[in-house]
């Protein structure tokens, strides 16, 4: 790991956690769960909140901040290829730095509050259902940070990418889960559990949604749906299922962007 | 006076006068391994009416003991009473009959004679206390009998399935039973009730059923308070009863697909006051049931706080506690012939201009999504998305699908403190 990958890793990561847009970032995902921990009675409660968080929060802070960071070393980038370095280190250098740094502002943001409420003993923290969030609020922020530089690296102009960034947000929030609502009510005389677990699988953000709920124990409220996903998810193939839907949200657009990026022309 | 009088009468002369006032003739039969007697049936043979048997330790097997006496049965160091999973352990078929301090373990299976620890038949004034019931199919049985207090007992099975299993309490055709400070656990119901009558359950704690904690079925004026039923398939299940009394007990941990913290199913008049629901998957769920007010209760962490249904009409919700439930109140049909009336309700959203306490918009307690859940179950899945969300603001803001008739137009703004009302305010209706 001494490679030209790991300078620009190394770089990137120190740029950005200098920058003071990552450190903001920490700070208001730190101060969103402070508020919901302290305001609510309820560390469970507390989690759902945080899940919100991770739904619509985090997908949108990634891409936008994804976007501006690609933007912002365009120029740098550019300088680094007049050096004999291979493209694809300067690439997957980048993308690491930026979805691992990231990362870990939103898992500290979250973690912290958790660990200073059970340390102060202000109440139980569900330790397994915070682990949960975690990992999928870290597996969220990847996804999302290789298709902010899948959409950085295709496009010249950052506005259009911008807005490309938010169409592609608004779909997988709102327009997606609509689409699935309205297959629901509509093909509801035929046996459609399995579908309707296949296709929420589809969506990273449900995915995410999903995978917490089930943790929250609100599968029971889920009745013959959550019961099949509990049972699926449960199994070893269906947790593997799942993480490997994630991976592959943060693979395949990365893996384009690699590709775009090693034959563009600046 | 009484100071005086006690220093007069010394304690044995006491004794002789209570002695004197029992039954002329009543003696006392031991039995332990070591005694002339040796078993309960030797006992039973030898005593008349009136008499005490003192069981000394020991483990005894002897198949089904029928009692036909009025004795009163003591065990001392906790004396073993085995069915060894075939017979029926104890049969009485006479009045004052108690049982005290026995271990009953291993009643057989038996689905045509539902085999008990002990069974009571056609009995009155019987008192069963401090107990232990062990792996038992029925533990205490009670038919046709009146006037009986089961007390302080423990009593546990391993129930694991509903088709293999009995009832921990069970009563039929039985009036004016007290059941008191029990613990039941691990059977198919923890009590169970029919066709009884003027009867109360009061204290105890009930909890890991295979079905349900307590359960009535065409029942009439029974109260149950302060009790704990918890981990069941239902907490509590009220069937085809009437004038049920419903006071200060705990509903919790009832979660499950198919689980419930009280189950009201064509029950009437009936009174459900100062329990808390908390964590189950649907706090009481009605079908059916009509004439029934709840006021003062808490629900707190539950999947559905109110399930209820259209056919359940006359129902009074007023001064309870809505906190932290993922849907507050379900039901499946626009019309709704109940009222809810000054609820706190922690999802409202409302104003208090004139700062009475009391907010000045109506709130809808059922959300569009639960309305859509209500008719396509798998819509679940989009449970927290930010869709739902939006489209429950929405629909909060402009109502259009959501029942108008269901609106609590007195909401409380702040949390009603019940638990410091020495008596229900006057304006709740009865």
């Amino acid at each position: 790991m001494r490679g030209p990958v790991y300078k620009i890793f190394k770089y990137t990561l120190f740029d950005l956690l200098r920058s003071r847009w990552l450190s903001s970032y920490a700070v208001l995902i730190g101060l969103m769960t402070v508020g919901l921990l302290y305001l609510g009675d309820d560390p469970t409660q507390a989690a759902v909140s945080v899940l919100n968080l991770v739904i619509l929060v985090v997908p949108l802070v990634s891409l936008v901040l994804g976007l501006m960071y690609h933007y912002a070393n365009r120029d740098f980038a550019l300088l680094v290829l007049t050096q004999p370095v291979p493209r694809g280190s300067v690439f997957w250098g980048q993308l690491l730095g930026l979805g691992l740094s990231l990362t870990g502002a939103y898992l500290v943001g979250v973690l912290v509050p958790f660990a200073a409420f059970s340390a102060f003993g202000m109440g139980e923290v569900d330790w397994p259902t915070v682990g949960m969030l975690l990992f999928v609020g870290a597996m969220v922020t990847l996804v999302f940070s290789s298709l902010a530089l899948y959409l950085g690296v295709g496009n010249d102009e950052r506005v259009r990418a911008l807005g490309v960034a938010i169409a592609v947000w608004f779909v997988l929030t709102f327009v997606y889960d609509s689409l699935l609502l309205a297959f629901i009510i509509l093909a509801q005389a035929y046996p459609i559990d399995r579908w309707v677990i296949g296709l929420s699988m589809l969506n990273p953000i449900d995915l995410a949604r999903v995978l917490v709920l089930l943790h929250l124990d609100t599968a029971a409220l889920m009745g013959y749906t959550g019961a099949l996903f509990k049972k699926f998810l449960g199994t070893g193939m269906g947790t593997t299922a799942a993480v490997l839907a994630l991976v592959l949200w943060t693979a395949v657009p990365a893996w384009l962007a690699g590709r775009v990026f090693a034959r563009k022309d600046f | 006076m009484w100071r005086s009088l006690s220093a007069a009468f010394p304690r044995a002369f006491l004794i002789a006068l209570v002695l004197a006032l029992a039954p002329a003739g009543a003696k006392t039969l031991a039995v332990c391994p070591s005694c002339p007697i040796k078993t309960l049936k030797e006992a039973f043979a030898l005593a008349e009416d009136g008499d005490t048997v003192v069981v000394n330790g020991g483990h005894y097997a002897e198949g089904n003991l029928v009692l036909e006496k009025s004795i009163i049965l003591e065990g001392k160091n906790l004396p073993v009473i085995d069915g060894e999973g075939k017979y029926e352990i104890l049969t009485v078929k006479a009045d004052n009959v108690q049982i005290r301090g026995f271990e009953f373990r291993g009643s057989g299976v038996n689905f045509v004679k539902d085999q008990a620890a002990v069974k009571m038949v056609d009995a009155e004034h019987c008192l069963i206390e401090n107990n232990r019931f062990i792996n038992n199919f029925f533990a205490i049985y009670l038919e046709k009998s009146r006037h009986c207090m089961i007390r302080n007992n423990h009593i546990v099975s391993n129930a694991e399935n509903e088709n293999y299993s009995g009832n921990g309490i069970h009563l039929w055709n039985s009036f004016d039973v007290d059941i008191v400070g029990n613990y039941v656990a691990h059977h198919r119901d923890g009590i169970y009730l029919e066709f009884v009558r003027d009867s109360r359950i009061v204290d105890n704690v009930s909890e890991d059923h295979v079905r349900y904690g307590l359960h009535f079925m065409f029942s009439e004026d029974n109260l149950f308070r302060g009790n704990v039923f918890r981990r069941s398939g239902a907490g509590v299940a009220v069937m085809y009863s009437k004038r049920t009394r419903m006071e200060e007990n705990r509903f919790e941990y009832n979660w499950g697909g198919a689980s419930y913290g009280l189950l009201l199913k064509d029950i009437n008049d009936s009174d459900i006051r100062r329990n808390v629901f908390f964590r189950n998957t649907v706090g009481i769920y009605a079908d059916g049931s009509n004439r029934t007010s709840v006021y003062a209760n808490d629900f707190v962490q539950n999947g559905y706080a109110l399930r209820i249904f259209a056919n359940s009409m006359g129902m009074i919700f007023m001064y309870n506690n809505f906190l932290g439930n993922t849907f507050d109140v379900a039901t499946n049909s626009t019309a709704s012939y109940n009222s809810y009336l000054k609820n706190y309700w922690d999802k409202y959203e409302g104003y208090d201009l004139d700062k009475n306490g009391i907010g000045d918009v109506p709130y809808r307690p059922v959300s569009l999504f639960s309305l859509v859940v209500e008719n396509y179950p798998q819509a679940l899945v989009l449970l927290h998305s930010p869709l739902v969300q939006f489209m429950d603001r929405a629909e909060r803001i402009f109502p259009v699908f959501t029942p108008k008739a269901i609106e609590d137009d007195q909401p409380f703004m702040f949390r009603i403190l019940w638990s410091e009302w020495k008596n229900l305010p006057s304006d709740t209706g009865r």
